[in-house]
């Protein structure tokens, strides 16, 4: 297949960036888009041009750098993918295919299509762990017993692979379903409730210095998450944030 | 430690601020609906539209709980206002091509445009009603209370703006009607209120509320200017 690609370019943080055409041609449809674009940037490192700069690492949906917003949509079309988990299969012949980085505030452009997720990071680091030292003492997974329904939904929370694509999908550049995932993940099991109060209070203010927007339930997040992270991780932030408020 | 600044600053405090101030406002709907309906006897509701009218500025408890809805309005307005501001600058590039409407619902993406519209409704209304009924020289009816049945039906049945008054009325309930539509549920998930055994009650709900209140509201004048 022959495709029309319109690529934002820009070459450093201060550089204003625009939007360039690029054709590629013989791309087969069982490619991802991640192979797609590598074949676009042989092309121009053959022509002497500098070639498009975009994140990956793992290229099987599970490390989260792949941040790519393809034709209006984080990781573009399809639900619960990342973007090189995304076929050429899903596009058609001739198609025009528009890709943009990440859009917010706190995830400044570094070059292209690179953005800099150090925020969530740092939200991390201002409480997402447990005070105790988890290496060379592991103690038996059965020691403590925990629910099922707990044990269930920790994991799914834990799931969350940070690729932002909730950030960049919500109009708000919320980061709420991300920090929720973190913050749920811990609350829900009883080694994380030792510190639960502090560490919601902290990661919320972390997120809400790095200059995040303000959640406004459009659930926009969960549809584009490519984890399935579910709205109810916000809910339960929420509760756990008033109550360590107001106590 | 940050509790403090949590109160007054807070992202997930100011939503709260907003759920539980959007939730009185619609009480107050009901409230307001009820008495309203009344209209709907036409001339017969004339003396007790008025006696009603008079109840609701003159009883204490109300008064005390009418200053606590004056308050709620404009601090909800407020805290809308600063949080849509707050993230309009968490975006300050767009995007070249969006597609939202894949992903989220238009009411969800407008509050503040809907709640701006529904300001300007409330501002408008006071001043015809609200002020007239408060500071207004206006005529009594045969019990010696104020008429307002009297203003709110040469109001409406005005013969060149009346049209204009009841087509701008009912246009703004639409405009309540999708803030609602997103709003009920949406205040339950921020109060932290998910459960997937009622998410689907709230849901429902919220959609009845927003298309029933709107309704009945717009109704009334619509009744009045044809009658
Ligand atoms: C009778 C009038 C009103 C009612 C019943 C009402 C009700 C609500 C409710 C229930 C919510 C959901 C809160 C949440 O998501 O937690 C909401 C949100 C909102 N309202 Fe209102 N509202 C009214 C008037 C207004 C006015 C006058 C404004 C003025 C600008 C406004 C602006 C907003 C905004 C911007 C939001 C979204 C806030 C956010 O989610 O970040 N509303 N409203
Ligand atoms: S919540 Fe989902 S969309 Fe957001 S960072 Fe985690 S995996 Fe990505
Ligand atoms: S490259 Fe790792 S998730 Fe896509």
């Amino acid at each position: 297949m022959n495709l029309t690609l319109k690529i934002w370019r820009q070459a450093g943080p201060d550089d204003k960036g625009r939007m360039v055409t690029y054709q590629v041609k013989n791309v087969n449809p069982d490619m991802s888009f991640l192979e797609m674009l590598d074949v676009l940037n042989e092309d121009l490192i053959a022509k002497g041009e500098d070639p498009v700069a975009f994140d990956h690492d793992c290229r099987e949906g599970i490390c989260g750098m792949c941040s790519l917003y393809i034709n209006g949509e984080a990781h573009g079309p399809g639900r619960g993918i990342t973007t090189c988990q995304l076929h050429m299969r899903s596009f058609k012949d001739g198609d025009t295919i528009i890709i943009e980085p990440w859009r917010a505030k706190a995830f400044p452009v570094i070059k292209d299509l690179v953005t800099d997720r150090s925020a969530f990071d740092r939200i991390i680091q201002a409480g997402g762990y447990i005070s105790v030292n988890t290496s060379g003492n592991t103690i038996d997974a059965n020691a403590i017993p925990i629910p099922k329904e707990n044990a269930d939904k920790a994991f799914d929370a834990a799931t969350c692979i940070g690729c932002g694509a909730c950030v960049a999908t919500c109009k708000n550049s919320s980061a709420m379903l991300f920090v929720s995932a973190k913050v749920s993940q811990l609350a829900l099991l009883p080694q994380g409730r030792v510190e639960a109060k502090e560490r919601v209070l902290k990661m919320v203010h972390q997120m809400d210095l790095e200059g995040f927007g303000n959640c406004t339930n459009t659930g926009a997040c969960e549809v584009e998450c490519p984890k399935g992270i579910s709205l109810e991780n916000i809910a339960r932030m929420n509760r756990e944030y008033l109550a360590a408020v107001i106590s | 430690m940050e509790v403090k600044s949590a109160l007054l600053g807070s992202s997930i405090v100011k939503k709260y601020w907003m759920a539980l101030t959007g939730l009185f406002l619609c009480t107050f709907l009901v409230v307001h609906l009820g008495g309203n309906l009344i209209l709907l006897k036409g001339e017969d509701a004339r003396l007790s539209f008025n006696a009603y009218a008079k109840f609701m500025t003159t009883f204490p408890l109300i008064k005390a709980v009418s200053y606590l809805l004056y308050f709620s309005i404009l601090f909800h307005a407020f805290d809308g206002i600063v949080l849509t501001l707050q993230n309009r600058a968490a975006r300050p590039v767009k995007y070249y091509f969006n597609k939202p409407e894949a992903n989220s619902t238009w009411a969800s993406r407008n509050m503040a445009f809907l709640g701006t519209v529904i300001l300007i409704f409330i501002v408008g209304h006071m001043s015809n009603f609200w002020y007239k009924m408060h500071f207004g020289d206006i005529p009594m009816d045969a019990n010696g209370n104020k008429d307002l049945y009297e203003v709110v039906v040469t109001f409406f049945k005005d013969p060149s703006l009346g049209i204009v008054y009841v087509a701008f009325y009912v246009l703004c309930m639409v405009a309540l009607g999708f803030h609602l539509v997103h709003g009920f549920a949406s205040s339950f998930q921020t109060l932290g209120l998910y459960h997937k055994k009622y998410n689907a009650l709230i849901k429902n709900l919220g959609l009845v509320f927003s298309v029933l209140v709107p309704l009945l509201f717009a109704i009334i004048p619509i009744f009045i200017y044809i009658q």
